[in-house]
């Protein structure tokens, strides 16, 4: 750089400056430790206490976890084995296994229908997952599984679900047929195929109850995980288009549309979830004819669904507010119309800047399921602290069951949460 | 087809009106932007439209393709009047390309499908036609290596130019441009105006807001002088800028120009 003197101000560069690499970072485990454990007074006395707590909770955990026994048929056989061991009483969870993952009403001999259910949820699940590396065909296998899994779950007929598929097919149809000419009029013909599909496809199935019936068993018997599984994983697939359309409703010109979205979504969102559980479970019924067989579970998925659609739509309504008004202005400048713009421009970049706030409403959502146990309905928590804490065999294991719920819930709220952002991050297209 | 006529540059002029703008008069709020704006576009004419900051001179192009919507007065875009019929709006967007200042590519496509959305669902073009449709025009501003990379990687002027692009392939018979130099780097205000240039030798009908007057001298057949909402002056590039009889447009100028 001896060309660069202040002598005169004229300068010009002769030959260029080559790129040179940063300069070597001294490395070692030693050093590491010392700059991030210990690089001050404070510093060390904290990585020390920080340690202290570590070992506290580990010498406690792991002598329980070791020494706890699986065998033992009630709450005295572990006493006995355990001692003064300290270990844990894992013996209860082998023992209710069954009744912690489905309920103790549903027929043991049918346990291997819901079983199958959710291993076919390993097969449809990825195609909608991962749907930009895998082909589009395999998306039939996530379109079919909803009425498989509702016949293997629910049985009787298999004609219900049969004419249910048959009506969404119809009607997607005949959507896909005349979407050229309106996205309005198609959705609207579509939706009315597959209601008339759905009504004489009723009165089929009234016909024929029995037809390739398998035997049918009542949601009053579902229970365990698998409820809470069954209305996690329906609550959050329908609430999410629910609340794309309250929040695209919320944002419209339409005073009477604009006005019965914001209602609703004020008004959902401010009741507790407890007591919408609990209009469904008991105040619903005084609406209805008292003839009418409402499914308990339908009202409850009906519940929570809005509950959490609320919060979707406010998470939606952020992410749409988040882009900026020339996505919309470049949009309309092209010529397209308003449910082009939403489903090409707007919604794909709302929803990738809304997906966390997604991922937290779905996850929250998950969790509160177990929130029907207090409309006595017996799942996970409601299975744990009815039928298994008060027996006689297992008064008093509690640690032991509340770990393994968590521990349920956990490993499914850690895997969503995962999986969005790695979602997160085959979506960035801006590369900054 | 109406007579021909041929300006200075040799591009030609027809006397088939584009755009008709009639005792126009917009309000935001009860701030009064654009006051009795008449304003008559020929086909194959290049418009220039400048002023100081505040003047209405985007707002009367973005009433143009209704991204603005006037209260009084009447416009016509190739004979389709500019009503709140949604139809009519709709078929004017599709004939009136538009360039941004802050270009608003679609993000989250490639290039390429930037370019080919708008043929493929607003014309219903075939996906095949409409991507060759796409590459042909990407050509023409230059840059069809890019067509599988995402705006975000690209730079400014190229982003420009791909919105240009993006524009052409709905074949538009009028180009609005609002200030689309105004966002780039220097260096890379050149390569966008040698697209406009292009494009007006062709005979592209324009109406171009922009401050670049070198631009105007060279392409522009009119140059409106746009103060306060209003129409103050417009003239064939050479008289308005070596003669200017407004005094606001001659303080205008001598401040772009005093340089």
């Amino acid at each position: 750089m001896s060309d660069t003197h202040a002598q005169s101000v004229a300068f010009v560069r002769r030959s260029e400056i080559p790129p040179a690499p940063p300069p070597a970072r001294e490395t070692g485990a030693v050093k590491w430790v010392r700059e991030n454990l210990f690089s001050g007074a404070f510093n060390s006395i904290m990585t020390i206490v920080g340690l202290l707590i570590v070992f506290y909770l580990l010498s406690g955990l792991i002598p329980w976890i070791l020494n706890g026994t699986w065998e033992g048929s009630d709450i005295r056989d572990c006493r006995e084995i355990l001692g003064n061991s300290g270990g844990g009483c894992f013996a209860v969870l082998a023992e209710r296994w069954p009744q912690l993952l489905f309920g103790f009403q549903y027929p043991d001999y049918l346990r291997w229908r819901p079983t199958l259910a959710f291993v076919l949820l390993a097969v449809a699940l990825p195609p909608a997952l991962f749907a930009m590396y895998l082909p589009r065909w395999t998306l039939a296998a996530t379109a079919l599984y909803p009425f498989a899994a509702y016949w293997l779950i629910w049985g009787g007929t298999i004609l219900a679900p049969v004419v249910a598929a048959l009506g969404i097919l119809a009607g997607y149809l005949v959507f896909k047929a005349i979407e050229k000419r309106g996205f309005v009029t198609a959705l609207a013909a579509g939706a009315a195929t597959a209601f008339i599909v759905w009504w004489i496809g009723g009165l089929i199935v009234g016909e024929f109850p029995r037809m390739l019936s398998i035997e049918p068993v009542p949601s009053r018997q579902m229970g365990g995980f698998m409820l809470n599984l069954i209305l996690g994983v329906i609550c959050v697939s329908l609430s999410i288009p629910l609340g794309i359309v309250l929040a695209l409703g919320r944002q419209s010109r339409l005073p009477i549309v604009k006005g019965f979205c914001v209602v609703f979504i004020e008004f959902v969102r401010g009741v507790p979830l407890i007591t919408l559980l609990f209009v469904a479970n008991v105040v619903l019924a005084y609406f209805l004819p008292p003839d009418a067989n409402f499914d308990l579970i339908i009202r409850v998925i009906i519940m929570i669904t809005m509950f959490a659609s609320a919060y979707i739509a406010e998470v939606i309504r952020g992410g749409l507010a988040a882009l900026p008004k020339g996505q919309y202005e470049a949009a309309d400048s092209l010529g397209l119309d308003y449910p082009q713009a939403m489903r090409l421009i707007i919604l794909p970049q709302a929803l990738k800047i809304s997906i966390p706030g997604i991922v937290n409403v779905a996850v929250g959502l998950f969790k509160d399921t177990t929130l029907v146990s207090v409309i006595s309905m017996f799942d996970l928590v409601g299975m744990i602290r009815g039928p298994i804490l008060s027996s006689t065999d297992w008064v008093g294991v509690y640690w032991e069951l509340w770990a393994f719920a968590c521990l349920l819930f956990f490993v499914v709220c850690y895997g969503i949460s995962q999986y969005s952002q790695w979602l997160e991050r085959q979506l960035t297209t801006d590369h900054r | 087809m109406a007579a021909l006529d041929t300006n200075p540059q040799g591009m030609t002029v027809s006397d088939e009106v584009a755009i008709e703008i009639k005792n126009m008069n917009k309000w935001f709020g009860s701030f009064h932007v654009l006051r009795d704006i008449d304003l008559t576009v020929q086909r194959g004419e290049r418009i220039v439209i400048c002023g100081p900051s505040g003047s209405g001179k985007s707002t009367l192009i973005r009433c143009i393709n209704a991204l603005e919507e006037h209260q009084q007065g009447s416009i016509v875009v190739d004979g389709t009047p500019l009503s709140s019929d949604l139809k009519n709006i709709d078929k004017i967007r599709s004939e009136v390309g538009m360039c941004f200042q802050h270009f608003n590519l679609f993000p989250h496509l490639t290039i390429l499908e930037n370019c080919t959305l708008a043929p493929i669902w607003v014309r219903k073009t075939p996906k095949r036609e409409a991507e060759e449709t796409a590459m042909y025009f990407l050509e023409k501003v230059r840059i069809p290596e890019q067509a599988d990379k995402y705006p975000g990687q690209l730079s400014g002027g190229q982003q420009q130019r791909v919105a240009i692009a993006r524009s052409l392939c709905m074949r538009p018979r009028v180009m609005l441009f609002d200030e689309p130099t105004s966002a780039l780097d220097p260096e890379m205000i050149k390569e966008v105006l040698d697209t406009m240039i292009q494009l007006a030798e062709e005979g592209m009908t324009m109406l171009c807001v922009t401050h670049e007057m070198g631009f105007a001298r060279q392409v522009a057949n009119r140059v409106i002088f746009m103060d306060a909402g209003q129409i103050v002056e417009q003239n064939e590039p050479e008289a308005f800028f070596n003669n200017p009889q407004n005094d606001r447009t001659k303080l205008f100028l001598s401040q772009i120009l005093g340089h």
